[in-house]
C-alpha cells in the first residue's frame, strides 16, 4: 500500500503526536522532581553558592579587679582576610597585597594551607591593621577580588606588664589544638586565651561568634558587601570579675626590688582570694596581641631570667625558715611538744649528730628554749632535735597531708606542684636502702633537703595558721576550682594561738617599738634559701592583723641575701592594704627583724663506717 | 482561519511568536549579570537575527514545494560542499570553541553552516523518500537515506559537534518513521549505535547481543542483512573502547559526568551542578524575571546559548517551564498536523522533518539542564542566541507554513 495513504498518515500522526506528549511529561515529571520535590535543597545549593559566611568575631568578655577596674578590655583593630575560589588565585592575590600588609613571601604557604582547610570561609592574611592600611587597601578594592576588612576586637590589657603573668594573653587557635578539639567551639582563626585567667576562663571568656554574609559570584568575587542577608549578631563573652586589687598590685611592683627577680602573693586567709600576684620579671602580653613577633618571642622564651614564668606558681625554692612553722604544727598536733616545751640539748651554735656536726645560724648558740622562743629566734638546733623526734616517715606524712608535695589547684594553669618526698620510699628508690641516713631530717627539718615550695603554697599554708579554724578556702583569682585540694590545719584554736604570738614575736621581738606599724600586729617569719647557684634567696611570710588575720604577704626575693631584706617590703604591703597609701608614708623608716641564714646543708650521704640509717635516741 | 485565507496555519504563527517573544526576553535577562558578562547586549543582536528570519521565512513562504523540490538537490549540495569547507577552514568561536564549526570569511563570521545543512539533509531525505511510492522494508532500501544523511553526519561529527551529529539522527529516524519503515526495522537500523552505548558493560552489552540473536531469529530478514546487522553489533562492541579512547578528553568528560556529576564537581560536573542548582532553586514560581542569582553571579555557564533553559528554570520556575514547553510541543503538534495534511509526500515529509528536527533540538537542550541528557552544546529553537539556527527555524517555519496553504485538505471546509 502506498505510505502516503491518509489513513496511514493518519495512524503515524496520532502516534507521533503520542510520542511527543510522553516525552514532554517525562520532562514536566523531571522538573517537577528538581523544582518542587527537591526545591528546598537545591534553594539552599543555590544560597550556599552566593552567600558567604564572614565570621563576625565575638569580643571577649572584661576581666575586672575587686574593685571593677578593667584589667584586659578589647579595643576596635582591623584584619584583613581574603575569599578565594582557588589556591592560585588566593597565591596571585597574597603577592599583589602581601608588600602592602608586610606579609612575607614566606608567609604565602601558611595562608594557603589554612585556607585548604575551610576554602568556602574568608581567610585570615593579618590581623591588627593600622587604619592607614586599611584606607589603602580600600582604594585599591577593585584590584583584590574577595577583600574582606573586618572590625574585629582586638584585646588590650591596660596594665600592661603588670599583670601579664595571671591575666595571659591571646592568640590565634593552632591546627593541632583545632584538631584535638582543645577549645570546644573555637574554629579556624578564633582568639583563644594562651595563659592565665585568659587560658582558665577561655570558654566563658569567649563568647559567641556572630555571622555576616557577603554576596560573590562563580569567581569567588565579592559582588555585594552590605545588606545581603541579615547578620547574627556576636555575642560578648561574659565579664569575669577577679579578687586581685589592681592598686595594690601596682604598689608590690613599685616597692618590689628594681631589677630583681622573685614574686609577691598577697591573699585574704578568710576567703581564699588572692589580692596581688607579682613575678618579676615580666613582659607586656599587648606585645603579643596580633601575632607575636618571632624575635620578640625568642628573646622572651630564652631570656636567662625568664620572664614568662610566673614565679608565684610556677617557680619553687627551699621554704627555709617559715618551713619551721610546718614542723611546729606537726609536732603540736602530733602532741609531741607544747609551746613551753623546751629540747633536751640547748643551743650552744650547733648540734653533733654523730660524725657529723649541724650548725645553727647563730654561732654563738640560743642556749635552752620553748618552741615560741625557738620560733622567734629561728632556732636551728631546737628544730633539729624537734625533726629527730617527730621521726622522718611522720614529718613526711604530716606535711604531705598538708599537701606540700603537691599543687594547690589554684584557678590558673601551668601551676607547679611543689616537691616533698612522700615518704621514706624516696630516699631508698634514689640512694638505696642503705644509701642515706637520717641527716636527711635535720635538714628537713629546716625547711632544706630535698624539699621546693612555690610562693602559692608557703602562702596558702601562713593562711591557715593566719585563720582561727585552721583551715582557709582554696586560693583562688576569680572562683576556687572544684578539683582543689581541701587542707586544713587539725590544731586546738589555743594551738594555732601560740603559734601566732610566736610568728608576731618574731616581728615585734627584741626591737618592738621599730617594727609596729600604727597599732598594726605583723606576725611573720624570715627564711634565707640556700641557693647553690648564687645568693641565697630571701623569704618573708606574714599576715596582719595578727589578731585577726585578714590578709597573707609571701614574698621571695631571688638573690636577696637574708629574708630580714625582704620584710620591709612585705610589711609596707600590708601597711598598704589594711590602711590605705597614706599609711605608707612613714612606714618607709624602718622594720628591724632579726637575721637568720640557713646553715650550709650537711651531706645526707653517710660517712664511711658510720652506722647508717639507725635512728639514734636522744637523751 | 481567514476566511479569505482558509489554508493559512495562523496558530503555527502565533505559537511560533510567542516563543520568539519568550525567548528574547529570557535571552535579554541572560544578559543581566552582576559580573560583566559578553551575553550583555546579545539580545539586540538576536534582534537583527531575527528580522533577517523574517525576511528569510517570507522568502521560503513565497517558494512552492514543487520548486523547492526542484531545487533541493541544489541545496543539499552547497549544504554539504559548506560543511566540508568548514572542515578545512573553519574556525572556532563562542561556546564552540574548540571545534571548527564557524566559517568566516576575511576574519568575519558568516555562520555556522551545520544548521543551515540541517534543512538540506531534511529536503534531500523528503526527496528522497517522497519519491517512493513503498516505504523501505529492508536495510538494503535504507541505504541511500542512509548515506544522505552520513554524509552530513560524518562531516558535523569531524567537526567535531556531537550534539548536531544526534540532531542529523533524530531527523533521520523521525523521517523514516514517517516514511512508513517499519519499526523493527528502524530498531534493526539503530542496533549498532545501541549496541556501542550498551558496550560500557559487558553484562548489558551481553544481553544486548543475545537479544538481538533472538529478535533477528525471529524477523528472519535477508541472511545477508541479518548477519551484516549482527557483526556490525559485535563489532560495536569490540571498538567500544578503542572508540572511547579517541574520543577527545573534554567529550569523555561530559558522557562521564552526565553518569555522576560529583566525579568532578569543580569541573566537568560544575555544569550540571549549577544548572541543576539553578533550575531547582526557581522551585514553583521562579526568583523573577532577570532576578536568578545563578545566572546574575555567573554560577550557571554559557547562560546565553547552551543553558538557556536553565534561566527559564530558574526564573519562572516550574510554572514557566511548564509554560514553555506546552508552547513548544503545540508547535510540534501543529507541525505535525501540517505534515498530516500536506498534500504531496515530499512536502508532507520536509515539514515532519522539521518537526523531528525542532523536537531533537528541544528535547535535548531542556533535558541536559535537568541532567537527563548528557550535555551537548545545542542550541533551544528560539532561545538560544545564535543567527544561523534563528535563521533556519524562521526558514523553516515559512516552508511550513507555505505547506499548510497547499494543504490537501484546506481544499475542503475545515472542521
Amino acid at each position: 500500500m502506498n505510505w502516503f495513504h491518509p489513513h496511514l498518515v493518519d495512524r503515524r500522526a496520532t502516534m507521533a503526536q503520542w510520542v511527543v506528549w510522553g516525552v514532554v511529561a517525562v520532562l514536566l515529571a523531571a522538573f517537577f522532581r528538581v523544582q518542587i520535590l527537591a526545591s528546598s535543597r537545591y534553594e539552599l545549593a543555590s544560597e550556599q553558592n552566593r552567600l558567604r559566611a564572614v565570621p563576625l568575631p565575638a569580643p571577649r568578655g572584661l576581666v575586672l579587679d575587686r574593685n571593677g577596674v578593667v584589667l584586659a578590655e578589647n579595643v576596635p583593630g582591623y584584619t584583613v582576610a581574603l575569599l578565594a575560589a582557588s589556591p592560585d588565585s588566593l597565591a596571585a592575590v597574597l603577592q599583589r597585597i602581601g608588600p602592602l600588609l608586610g606579609v612575607r613571601v614566606d608567609d604565602i604557604p601558611d595562608v594557603l594551607r589554612r585556607y585548604r582547610l575551610k576554602p568556602s570561609e574568608p581567610v585570615t592574611v593579618r590581623r591588627d591593621v593600622s587604619f592607614e592600611t586599611v584606607s589603602a587597601l580600600e582604594e585599591r578594592r577593585v584590584l583584590i577580588p574577595g577583600l574582606v576588612i573586618q572590625m574585629e576586637p582586638k584585646r588590650r590589657y591596660p596594665f600592661g606588664p603588670l599583670l601579664a603573668h595571671t591575666l595571659g594573653y591571646v592568640s590565634e587557635i593552632t591546627e593541632p589544638e583545632l584538631q584535638q578539639n582543645a577549645f570546644p567551639g573555637a574554629r579556624l582563626g578564633t582568639l583563644v586565651g594562651r595563659d592565665g585567667l585568659e587560658r582558665e576562663y577561655d570558654a566563658r571568656l569567649r563568647g559567641k561568634d556572630g555571622l555576616r554574609f557577603v554576596e560573590v559570584d562563580a569567581l569567588g568575587r565579592t559582588v555585594r558587601d552590605q545588606g545581603v542577608a541579615p547578620p547574627l549578631d556576636p555575642v560578648q563573652g561574659e565579664t569575669i570579675r577577679t579578687t586581685l586589687d589592681v592598686s595594690l598590685q601596682r604598689f608590690v611592683a613599685e616597692v618590689f626590688p628594681a631589677n630583681r627577680r622573685g614574686a609577691v602573693v598577697v591573699l585574704d586567709p578568710r576567703t581564699g582570694g588572692l589580692l596581688a600576684m607579682f613575678s618579676a620579671p615580666s613582659f607586656d602580653p599587648n606585645e603579643f596581641i596580633g601575632g607575636i613577633d618571632p624575635a620578640l618571642w625568642r628573646d622572651l622564651s630564652q631570656a636567662d631570667d625568664h620572664p614568662l614564668i610566673d614565679r608565684a606558681i610556677q617557680a619553687a625554692y627551699p621554704p627555709a625558715s617559715p618551713w619551721k612553722l610546718l614542723v611546729a604544727a606537726v609536732a603540736l598536733k602530733r602532741g609531741i611538744v607544747q609551746a613551753d616545751s623546751r629540747m633536751p640539748i640547748p643551743c650552744r651554735g650547733g648540734l653533733q649528730y654523730y660524725s657529723r656536726y649541724f650548725r645553727c645560724w647563730k654561732l654563738q648558740g640560743h642556749g635552752d628554749l620553748t618552741l615560741t622562743e625557738a620560733i622567734k629566734y629561728s632556732c636551728d638546733v631546737y628544730f633539729y632535735q624537734l625533726g629527730l623526734r617527730l621521726g622522718l616517715p611522720t614529718l613526711l606524712q604530716e606535711a604531705g597531708a598538708l599537701g606540700m608535695h603537691e599543687a594547690l589547684g589554684v584557678d590558673l594553669p601551668n601551676e607547679r606542684a611543689s616537691f616533698l618526698p612522700a615518704s621514706t620510699e624516696y630516699y631508698n628508690r634514689r640512694y638505696g636502702p642503705r644509701g642515706w641516713t637520717s641527716a636527711v631530717t635535720l635538714n628537713l627539718a629546716i625547711g632544706q633537703g630535698e624539699n621546693v615550695q612555690t610562693p602559692l603554697n608557703m602562702a596558702y599554708f601562713y593562711a591557715m595558721l593566719a585563720s582561727p579554724t585552721g583551715r582557709t578556702p582554696p586560693p583562688h583569682v576569680v572562683a576556687p576550682r572544684t578539683t582543689a585540694a581541701q587542707r586544713q590545719l587539725q590544731l586546738s584554736a589555743s594551738e594555732l594561738a601560740d603559734l601566732r604570738t610566736a610568728l608576731i614575736s618574731v616581728v615585734e621581738g627584741g626591737t618592738a617599738t621599730a617594727s609596729r606599724i600604727a597599732d598594726l600586729h605583723i606576725a611573720g617569719k624570715t627564711g634565707t634559701a640556700q641557693n647553690a647557684h648564687g645568693a641565697d634567696h630571701g623569704w618573708f611570710i606574714a599576715f596582719a592583723p595578727a589578731e585577726a588575720p585578714s590578709v597573707v604577704v609571701a614574698a621571695i626575693v631571688e638573690f636577696a641575701e637574708h629574708g630580714s631584706a625582704v620584710a620591709p617590703m612585705v610589711t609596707r604591703i600590708i601597711a598598704r592594704h589594711l590602711r590605705g597609701p597614706d599609711a605608707v608614708q612613714w612606714t618607709g623608716a624602718k622594720i628591724v627583724v632579726p637575721e637568720d641564714s640557713a646553715p650550709a646543708p650537711v651531706p645526707i650521704v653517710p660517712e664511711e663506717g658510720s652506722r647508717a640509717g639507725r635512728r639514734p635516741g636522744i637523751r | 482561519m481567514r476566511a479569505a485565507d482558509p489554508g493559512f496555519d495562523s496558530r503555527l504563527l502565533v505559537a511560533a511568536a510567542l516563543l520568539v517573544a519568550v525567548g528574547l526576553a529570557v535571552l535579554y535577562s541572560a544578559g543581566q549579570t552582576d559580573v560583566p558578562s559578553a551575553a550583555e547586549r546579545l539580545w539586540e543582536r538576536q534582534l537583527v537575527f531575527l528580522a533577517l528570519g523574517v525576511v528569510g521565512a517570507a522568502l521560503a513562504y513565497r517558494v512552492s514545494p514543487q520548486l523547492l523540490e526542484w531545487s533541493t538537490p541544489l541545496l543539499y549540495g552547497i549544504g554539504i560542499a559548506l560543511l566540508a569547507a568548514v572542515l578545512l577552514v573553519g574556525t572556532g568561536a563562542g561556546t564552540a570553541a574548540g571545534t571548527r564549526s564557524w566559517l568566516a570569511v576575511g576574519g568575519v563570521r558568516l555562520g555556522q553552516p551545520t544548521e543551515l545543512a540541517k534543512l538540506g539533509v531534511i529536503l534531500m531525505l523528503a526527496r528522497h523518500l517522497g519519491a517512493r511510492r513503498e516505504p523501505p522494508a529492508t536495510l538494503w532500501q535504507l541505504a541511500p537515506a542512509g548515506v544522505i544523511v552520513g554524509i552530513a553526519f560524518v562531516l558535523v561529527g569531524l567537526q567535531p559537534d556531537l550534539g548536531s551529529a544526534i540532531v542529523f539522527l533524530g531527523i533521520l529516524f523521525s523521517m523514516l518513521y514517517w516514511a512508513g519503515v517499519r519499526p523493527w526495522l528502524l530498531l534493526l537500523l539503530a542496533s549498532p549505535i545501541l549496541s556501542l552505548l550498551l558496550a560500557f558493560s559487558t553484562l548489558s552489552w551481553g544481553i544486548w547481543i543475545v537479544a538481538l540473536t533472538l529478535l533477528l531469529l525471529w524477523l528472519r530478514p535477508y541472511v545477508l542483512e541479518g548477519l551484516t546487522v549482527w557483526l556490525t553489533n559485535v563489532g560495536m562492541g569490540v571498538i567500544a573502547l578503542s572508540l572511547w579512547n579517541r574520543l577527545a578528553p573534554y567529550q569523555q568528560n561530559r558522557l562521564l559526568s552526565f553518569l555522576n556529576p560529583e566525579i568532578d564537581p569543580r569541573a566537568t560536573g560544575w555544569h550540571i551542578i549549577q544548572s541543576k542548582v539553578a533550575v531547582g532553586s526557581g522551585g514553583l514560581l521562579g526568583k523573577g524575571f532577570t532576578a536568578g542569582s545563578q545566572k546574575r553571579l555567573a554560577f550557571l555557564p554559557e547562560q546565553a546559548t547552551d543553558f538557556i533553559y536553565s534561566v527559564v528554570g530558574e526564573e519562572f520556575g516550574f510554572l514557566g517551564v511548564l509554560v514553555t514547553l506546552v508552547l513548544f510541543t503545540w508547535l510540534i503538534t501543529r507541525l505535525i498536523r501540517i505534515a498530516r495534511r500536506a498534500s504531496d509526500p515530499f512536502a508532507s515529509l520536509a515539514v515532519f522533518g522539521i518537526a523531528g528536527m525542532l523536537f531533537t533540538h528541544v528535547l535535548e537542550s531542556v533535558a541536559m539542564t535537568v541532567g537527563l541528557m548528557p550535555i551537548t552544546g545545542i542550541p533551544l529553537p528560539f532561545f538560544s542566541y545564535g543567527g544561523s539556527f534563528l535563521l533556519t527555524c524562521c526558514l523553516a517555519l515559512g516552508i511550513a507554513l507555505r505547506v499548510a496553504q497547499e494543504s490537501r485538505v484546506s481544499s475542503y471546509a475545515e472542521s
